[in-house]
């Protein structure tokens, strides 16, 4: 090993942690994954498992495909990448089954939809197949978590106002509803889900410059 | 009067650039405008002017809307009496329905106008006339007993989600009045629908008899109980149960006259939307399998919200389509669609805001096509 040998976490590899969650999140920013986050951000809870799942499954999956980059033959790649995700998936999927039930019922169809996510396939193709296995488990984590942050925001709007709880806890109080207070049904549909996504991307742009496009 | 004007004169150098209140310029800027002309003229550029100004344009539509308010104010409480059996005056029956719906409009106004004011404030934009329309407007398409709070809150979403997003006044893609309802409609179901919501106090239902049964004609037919359907005098006149502004056939034509007359309002959306209504009836009458694809055509177009959108929400100049051609598909798919809904879907007793929400989204792609059509038309005449 030659003496350059940089630390685990050295300011670039910290950047590939952080970067997504804020200047190039993948929701907001990219755009990308967007069907799961109407889906499941309905509640707090299945929201929390979801991005956890997905977290799992990035980063494992960057990491072997980072593994196996330099002997899948590129004309095969996005077949030997969708394994990959797949066989995760799977994993993930018996898993819930096995110790989350009543989770895994509420999410239905929505973690083996994990394989088509965008987000996956996108980081595979563009960072995974090209970087080493320590930057790609970074770099899955991060782009999971920049996924997940949004996902909890929304989940957590749509919980509290859709309907009065907070993690299946009642946080708002009967006596609010007693002075005529209606919870909102319309945070219930995901149309709403997508209003809420827009509003935190009207915010983010207002607080970060970087991301306004000049014309 | 001369005095407003000097001590307004007084205080301008305070808001102007370098003034000590220069945030509040918009603010200042909207009051001096409300009292007086506004003193901008235009100094680059060729323009062609008449004297119709945006200020001007609202305040004719808000005065096109006051008949339907004011049968609206006597509607409410002619139900409401009917409902719990008594005998009232005229005044009486209409001071009950000024209490009722005039805080809705003070509460649509202050919340919708806050709003503006602050967002022209925070962009330094000029605040203008824009919200003075949606303002009436909402009221009059909501239930007599909506929450005022749910007033506030629908109004601050159309204002923000629907105008201000977009960039504010003539940026909107739908109509904000029609956003803030549908925002109601899905959500806060039980309040915007059913049969209680339509009379002033029957949702706690204190009072009322027996044989009051509330439910708004639309919501009988699709039931099935045409027999109950009021008479067609009724359905004109407006002596029936439904949204406050709504029900009066005659005086939403009273106020289409006005807008008409003044040029305000595009007459091609606003024939079209009727004709593209009594189409479908007729289509519907033609393959009539129940009781209510039976009733006469033209009855379509006295019951429920379809003149009051007609007239009000479709032609609205923002949200409609532009061009000439576009506007007549524009119009005439409204009353297609509105009457459509209304009649086949069971979940929706009125079509007429979803119709017009629709085409408000397409008007844009109409309108592109108008023009790309008129771009062939005339290469091929080029080439000949």
């Amino acid at each position: 090993m030659s003496a350059e040998k940089e630390p685990l976490f050295s300011g670039k590899n910290l950047k590939l942690l952080t970067e997504p969650l804020n200047d190039s999140n993948p929701i907001t920013v990219q755009v990308l994954g967007v069907c799961s986050a109407l889906a499941v951000t309905v509640k707090l809870k299945p929201a929390f498992v979801m991005a956890l799942s997905v977290v799992v499954v990035m980063a494992v999956s960057n990491v072997v495909i980072s593994l196996l980059r330099k002997t899948v033959p590129p004309r095969i790649r996005i077949i030997v990448q969708l394994v990959v995700i797949a066989a995760m998936v799977i994993l993930v999927d018996q898993v819930l089954k096995a110790f989350l039930f009543d989770i895994s019922k509420q999410l239905s169809v929505f973690v083996g939809l994990i394989i088509t996510n965008c987000i996956i396939m996108g980081r595979l193709e563009a960072f995974a197949l090209s970087n080493k296995p320590w930057q790609s488990f970074l770099d899955g984590i991060g782009n999971a978590a920049g996924y997940g942050v949004i996902l909890l925001i929304v989940a957590f709007f749509r919980e509290l106002l859709g309907s009065g709880t907070i993690w299946g806890y009642k946080v708002i109080p009967e006596s609010v509803y007693d002075f005529g207070y209606e919870n909102n049904g319309l945070m219930i549909l995901p149309p709403m889900a997508l209003i809420v996504v827009g509003a935190i991307i009207w915010i983010q742009r207002a607080k970060n410059k970087k991301l306004v496009e000049s014309n | 009067m001369k005095s407003l004007r000097r001590y307004l004169d007084k205080i301008k150098p305070h808001f102007e650039k370098g003034g000590k209140l220069e945030k509040l310029e918009s603010t200042f800027e909207a009051f001096e405008s409300f009292m007086f002309v506004p003193d901008k003229v235009t100094t680059k550029g060729t323009h062609i002017r008449d004297a119709n100004d945006m200020k001007r344009t609202m305040a004719i539509v808000v005065l096109a809307v006051v008949p339907t308010v004011l049968f609206g104010m006597w509607n409410v409480g002619y139900q409401h009496f009917m409902a719990t059996g008594q005998e009232g005056t005229l005044f009486e029956l209409f001071w009950l329905g000024f209490l009722k719906v005039f805080p809705i409009i003070v509460v649509s106004y202050v919340v919708g106008l806050g709003i503006e004011f602050a967002f022209a404030q925070y962009r330094g934009h000029e605040v203008n006339e824009g919200f003075l329309v949606s303002g009436i407007l909402i009221p009059l398409i909501l239930p007599v007993d909506t929450p005022l709070w749910m007033v506030a809150v629908a109004t601050a979403f159309a204002v923000i989600i629907g105008k201000e997003v977009f960039g504010g006044t003539g940026m909107n893609i739908l109509n904000p009045a029609l956003t803030a309802r549908a925002f109601l409609f899905f959500a806060y179901p039980s309040y915007m629908s059913g049969n209680a919501v339509w009379t002033h106090g029957m949702m706690n239902g204190e009072g009322i008899i027996d044989s009051y049964t509330g439910a708004t004609p639309l919501a009988e037919a699709a039931a099935g109980k045409i027999d109950n359907l009021p008479s067609v005098i009724e359905m004109f006149f407006g002596t029936i149960p439904g949204s406050i502004g709504e029900t009066s056939t005659l005086a939403i034509l009273i106020g289409a006259a006005i807008l008409l007359f003044t040029g305000m309002a595009s007459a091609r959306i606003m024939i079209s939307t009727f004709i593209g209504g009594l189409v479908m009836g007729l289509l519907l009458n033609v393959f009539a399998v129940n009781p209510f694809m039976e009733i006469p055509a033209w009855h379509h177009l006295l019951l429920g919200g379809f003149a009051f959108g007609a007239v009000f929400m479709a032609t609205d100049p923002v949200s409609a389509a532009q061009t000439p051609k576009g506007k007549i598909i524009y119009g005439f798919l409204i009353g297609l669609f509105a009457i459509l809904i209304r009649v086949i879907n069971p979940a929706y007793p009125e079509g007429v805001m979803l119709a017009i929400l629709l085409m408000n989204v397409f008007a844009p792609l109409i309108d592109h096509y108008v023009i790309e059509g008129n771009i062939k038309k005339r290469l091929k005449r080029a080439k000949t």
